[in-house]
């Protein structure tokens, strides 16, 4: 039963990709070859090199682009043209940065906050008021402060992944059942081996989904944050290859960009899918 | 035909006495006037209980019997440790209970296994605790022990997830025994199991608790569990202002089995008395009415019901 659901809702997922290819595919080519032989081949190159339509780049090219920059994807020929798998490396390298320290700031203040009643009522009206404030409107303050554009950036996605981990750790903390807090407490275990053994297991999926909602959000904002500070990165990649009018460029990133997230989001479902437990 | 021999305090039995009782070592548990109130929104605070007074004796088997909600869970939490009581003192082996204590070992209405170790795990949590300097091997070696005295050696690395309700009171059970406690104190342990679990329960547990002499305080509201495992029964009126009405003395057997228990001459007698106590007295019970006809909070009567011996 459940194997031939997955194999039928794969084989839908499958036909629904073909044909939206097709439909783009017939969109770019049909138009595009009598036009674009009659028109100015200056003109045509300024628009794209071999693509037809109004400058939309088939399917068909995308594959080939997507190719050309897969393999050879970490070339560096100066500041304006790295290959695209060298700037996502800067990407990560900045998400997993900026995470981290969101991490280490954001669990431990996370998990005192929710063991303690006093400092939940003191800190979690600054947090509400913090919290929606979009990460990018930090920026201007971040460049002006550190002066440097990789470390804004950075700092940036500190900013933007703190938030879902603090939150989850201390609503995670605040809400370990009482029953295996006493559990702890009869057995005499001295408090600071009770916030490892009991309630960091407990609390663990919580804290886990909230980092799970952090690294989706800091994915989401590199590109953003890299295309205002611009040098390196998928997202100043993106803007330079607009820059450039490579519509084909800017669908490749697009698709590379997809996968990693999928890909991040994917690493923290598997350590939740270790730390959950049945009850 | 019952016989019905009620024990009245003595008038001349003076605070002094209790206190040389104390000190002879024969008390485990003494409860002093003990009372809990919990704020009421826009109101006066409710008092649960109040002025409950009870002494249990080493190697003693209890049971607390009263209704839902007339505070038994409450007790159990001050004396484990738990919660603290508005008034009155605890006093265990000669101290104050002032927090929880290995000494006490707590069964919990719910099993409240750890969800994420295994069966073993949980037990040799406990064990660590109890024996923070044993090697693993050791703490692992004691756990098991244990875990094979209420027979489930299959079963060591299975989760909680994965076992029946009574096999889960039985890891809690296993819990508790493994830190050879005191004193064990059990909060409902057997009423959420099918009555067939219970009753296999029910034997595992009089077997241990009769051959360690383990000094044990129960909660149920099932009579024929009470008269089954507890030495005396303690009644409770219904709450708020729950009181200890009476103290049962089982005159039972001291060997006794549970299949062959309902065929003991002034079983019945016993049981009609608890029940009698359970449907009506509970809930009828007028303190100044009692005090008049000799009842005290300090020394309830104790009742003894046929002559079972
Ligand atoms: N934290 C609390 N705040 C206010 N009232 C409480 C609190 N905890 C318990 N109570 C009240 O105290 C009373 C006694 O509760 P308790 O759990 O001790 O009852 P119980 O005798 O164990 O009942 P049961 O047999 O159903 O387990 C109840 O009326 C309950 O409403
Ligand atoms: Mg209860």
């Amino acid at each position: 039963m459940k194997q031939t659901s997955r194999i039928q809702s794969s084989l839908l997922s499958c036909t629904i990709v073909v044909l939206v290819l097709m439909v783009w595919t017939a969109f770019t080519t049909q138009s595009g070859g009598g036009v674009a032989s009659g028109a100015d081949p200056a003109y045509a190159a300024l628009m794209n090199e071999d693509a037809g339509g109004a400058g939309i780049p088939s399917p068909l090219d995308v594959g080939r682009a997507l190719v050309q920059q897969l393999s050879d994807p970490f070339y560096d020929a100066g500041p304006n043209d790295k290959g695209i798998g060298l700037q996502l490396a800067y990407s990560l390298a900045r998400v997993l940065l900026g995470f981290a320290l969101a991490m280490i700031v954001g669990v431990p203040l996370g998990f005192v906050i929710g063991m303690s009643p006093l400092l939940s009522g003191a800190l979690n009206p600054i947090i509400q008021i913090l919290k929606p404030v979009s990460p990018l409107a930090w920026m201007p303050l971040a460049l002006y402060t550190i002066k440097d554009s990789g470390q804004s950036a950075i700092f940036v996605i500190f900013i933007c992944s703190i938030w879902p981990m603090l939150v989850n750790t201390t609503f995670g903390v605040a809400n370990v059942r009482s029953e295996w807090l006493n559990v702890g407490r009869t057995l005499e275990v001295p408090p600071l081996k009770r916030a490892l053994t009991i309630i960091l297991p407990a609390a663990a999926p919580t804290i886990v989904t909230g980092m799970r909602i952090s690294i989706g959000i800091a994915w989401l904002v590199i590109v953003a944050a890299e295309m205002l500070v611009g040098g390196t990165g998928i997202g100043y990649f993106i803007w330079n290859e607009w820059n450039n009018l490579s519509i084909v460029n800017i669908i490749v990133a697009i698709l590379v960009i997809g996968v990693i997230g999928m890909i991040l989001d994917q690493m923290l479902a598997g350590i939740s899918r270790l730390i959950t437990f049945q009850e | 035909m019952n016989t019905i021999l009620k024990l009245m305090p003595k008038g001349a039995c003076t605070e002094t006495a209790d206190i040389a009782d104390r000190k002879s070592g024969r008390k485990m548990i003494s409860i002093e006037g003990l009372a809990k109130c919990y704020p009421k929104r826009g109101g006066a605070p409710v008092t649960i209980f109040e002025d409950i007074w009870l002494f249990i004796e080493r190697g003693e088997f209890v049971c607390i019997l009263g209704h839902s909600g007339c505070g038994k869970t409450t007790v159990l939490n001050i004396l484990a440790g738990l919660s603290e009581a508005s008034e009155g003192t605890v006093i265990a082996d000669d101290s104050e209970i002032s927090g929880p204590s290995l000494d006490r070992a707590v069964i919990f209405q719910g099993h409240a296994l750890l969800p994420w170790m295994t069966v073993l795990g949980n037990v040799a949590y406990a064990v660590s605790a109890r024996n923070p300097r044993w090697s693993r091997a050791k703490v692992r070696e004691h756990a098991a022990s244990f875990i094979a005295k209420v027979g489930l050696s299959y079963a060591l690395d299975k989760r909680p997830s994965e076992l029946s309700g009574g096999m889960k009171q039985r890891v809690g059970i296993a819990r508790a025994l493994s830190i050879e406690p005191k004193m064990l104190l059990m909060d409902e342990p057997f009423s959420a199991l099918d009555a067939l679990t219970r009753g296999t329960l029910q034997d595992e547990v009089r077997k241990i608790c009769v051959e360690t002499e383990q000094t044990v305080l129960m909660i149920t509201h099932d009579v024929d569990e009470a008269i089954y495992l507890a030495d005396r029964i303690v009644l409770m009126t219904n709450g708020p202002n729950a009181r200890v009405a009476e103290i049962v003395r089982n005159t039972m057997p001291r060997e006794r089995a549970r299949n062959e228990l309902h065929h003991l001459p002034g079983y019945y007698d016993i049981r009609n008395h608890l029940m009698d106590f359970l449907v009506s007295r509970s809930g009828s019970f007028d303190v100044e009415a009692a005090t008049q006809a000799g009842w005290s909070a300090k020394r309830p009567p104790v009742v003894e019901i046929g002559s079972g011996v």
